[in-house]
């Protein structure tokens, strides 16, 4: 009787949510809401005027050339021999293949300051690649932009072959079958046919390894000489900021990476929306 | 015998095409393309790798280990140790409560949440550590006057790095736990469920045991980058030498300082670490193929 009795009386329970969603509530509560509100927070108090004046600074601008200029040229870079790559790990067979395919995860496992060592030693002026381009061409790569250019192009590889592989993968052979059949030659069936299946896959790659070449700072740092208004990236600035002490610089800075970020992963779903529309159109 | 009947397909018969088409076979390209893979990929990949273990190995392996005898080297090591052994427990524990409660679950936002989630990923480490200086600096911070009042100290010291290292790390647990989860339907749990047994019961004996390699793979994920993470930690650390100074900034202060041969062999020590993560990651991998296969068949 008292069990039953007890079950009527209890109140109208407010459903607290299961333990799982406590804990996932609580931990992105204390260890992301909680700074991410501060930082919007300090950034709504510089007041719209002030955040446009320190936004736009000349040597701000100078950084956001660098960082967004020299991403967008690492990420077609990549785009295209990411492409390559990953035709080479799924529909041709050569030896040295699993090594080539373990190779494509190294830049994510590496710590980025070993990534920035390695490539700094490979390309200063006396570095094993460093020291033939610069007798050859005059080119000067670690300590400049082009140095910064093959940090973000190192760093943002394993995005664009990771993204295109299980799409070329799950290609069906039978589509480029039919356009052999119907006449057409094997650049033809590429360009037509697997290309454009394959477009949503590159661009969301390229788009990833945009999003983190442009916020990429450990690498970057080793190998550019830091000289503003020529190769110094954005995080770098936003770090000199905060070493002399200008809070509201650094926060409106860094609050131009944060929407930056944010509009980056807008688009990166969207590509990865218009994919899954296309793979749905196909099968 | 032969009699042609006059059908639909005839005329294209007549005119069949020149078997020009060939499928792709080994033609020039199957050459061209694993060659520029593997030059592209060893250019920008491989041979940085190689001029780590190069370099730090130069001198022999005598030399290499006499850099195990700097103070800073070793306390440094001693810091990232530790902020790993702190960070990766509690976002082990974030993402299988954060796996288990959404992966199961349809609802308005869904994808959102997962976005959320992601955040870590596509935030500049930078801005990752600004934020935490903004939230928890004595002076600045939004928190500071409370945290000063408590007499604890986060910015510049080891709560700040253990933070930042929490931050940059969590996504990687539930991002590779949730999809599994979701492919494999949860039947089995509701068996269990109805058997009698509690939520932790079910948790830890039906859920965990069918996502252990997914599992322990955001395990490594997570490790290694909690391992090297350098943006985040160089914000709040304050680089202080055989005090808040981890692993990854000793490379690059060691680097700039001109100690070169230190430099190489602590990048060896975190290199080293890198390849044995890659190694495990490559052997869970095929364990967890293994085990999508079975989900995919048992239903």
């Amino acid at each position: 009787m008292t069990p039953a009795l007890l079950r009527r009386w209890r109140p109208p329970t407010l459903a607290l949510p299961s333990w799982p969603w406590r804990i996932t509530w609580t931990y992105l509560g204390l260890i992301l809401f909680l700074p991410l509100g501060a930082m919007l927070l300090r950034a709504a108090e510089v007041g719209p005027v002030g955040f446009w004046e320190m936004a736009t600074t000349p040597e701000a601008i100078a950084t956001y050339k660098v960082s967004f200029g020299l991403a967008l040229v690492a990420s077609v870079i990549n785009g295209v021999f990411g492409l390559v790559v990953a035709w080479a790990l799924v529909r041709c067979r050569f030896p040295g293949q699993r090594l080539l395919d373990a190779l494509i995860d190294l830049p994510f496992a590496l710590p980025t300051a070993v990534a920035g060592l390695a490539l700094t030693a490979v390309y200063s002026t006396n570095g094993w690649l460093g020291q033939p381009l610069n007798e050859a061409f005059g080119l000067k790569v670690a300590f400049a932009a082009p140095g910064v250019t093959v940090a973000m192009v190192f760093i943002s590889l394993p995005f664009v072959v990771r993204t295109v592989e299980p799409v070329l993968r799950s290609l069906e052979k039978e589509q480029e079958e039919a356009s052999w059949c119907l006449g057409a030659t094997p650049l033809q069936t590429t360009l037509r046919v697997v290309l454009p299946q394959l477009l949503p896959a590159i661009l969301g790659g390229v788009a990833q390894g945009y999003s983190r070449a442009v916020g990429e700072y450990g690498s970057v740092v080793m190998i550019s000489s830091n000289v503003p208004f020529r190769d110094l990236i954005t995080p770098t600035l936003i770090i000199q900021k905060l070493e002399e002490y200008d809070f509201d610089a650094a926060t409106v800075i860094g609050a131009v990476m944060l929407i930056f970020s944010l509009l980056s992963l807008l688009v990166i779903n969207l590509l990865q929306v218009w994919g899954q529309r296309y793979q749905g159109d196909a099968a | 015998m032969t009699i042609v009947v006059p059908t639909l397909e005839s005329p294209a018969a007549v005119r069949a095409p020149r078997p020009r088409s060939r499928r792709p076979g080994p033609g020039l390209a199957a050459i061209l393309i694993p060659l520029v893979a593997c030059l592209y990929v060893g250019v920008v990949i491989l041979l940085p790798a190689v001029s780590v273990v190069a370099s730090a190995f130069a001198k022999g392996l005598g030399p290499f280990l006499e850099n195990f005898q700097s103070h800073e080297l070793i306390s440094a090591l001693r810091l990232t140790l530790f902020a790993t052994a702190v960070a990766v427990p509690c976002n082990v524990i974030f993402g299988l409560a954060a796996a288990t409660a959404i992966a199961r679950r349809q609802f308005r936002g869904k994808a959102l949440l997962l976005s959320v989630i992601d955040l870590p990923f596509s935030i500049s480490p930078v801005v990752v550590g600004l934020m935490l200086v903004l939230l928890y600096s004595p002076s600045h911070g939004l928190l500071g006057g409370v945290i000063e009042s408590l007499g604890w100290k986060i910015i510049f010291s080891w709560p700040g790095i253990v933070l930042a290292t929490i931050i940059v790390t969590f996504p990687f647990m539930a991002r590779e736990v949730i999809p599994l989860l979701e492919e494999e339907g949860w039947e089995q749990e509701e068996a269990a469920r109805t058997l009698g047994a509690t939520n932790w019961q079910v948790f830890w004996k039906v859920t965990l045991p069918s996502v252990r390699w997914a599992a322990l793979y955001g395990l490594i994920l997570t490790t290694a980058r909690a391992l090297g993470e350098f943006g985040a930690v160089a914000v709040v650390s304050g680089n202080i030498e055989g005090l808040t100074q981890t692993l990854p900034l000793f490379v690059e202060d060691a680097y700039k300082n001109y100690q070169t041969e230190l430099a190489f062999g602590a990048a060896m020590v975190l290199g080293g670490v890198a390849i044995v993560s890659l190694l495990l990651k490559l052997l869970v991998e095929q364990l967890l193929e293994q085990d999508k296969k079975a989900a995919r068949i048992e239903p």
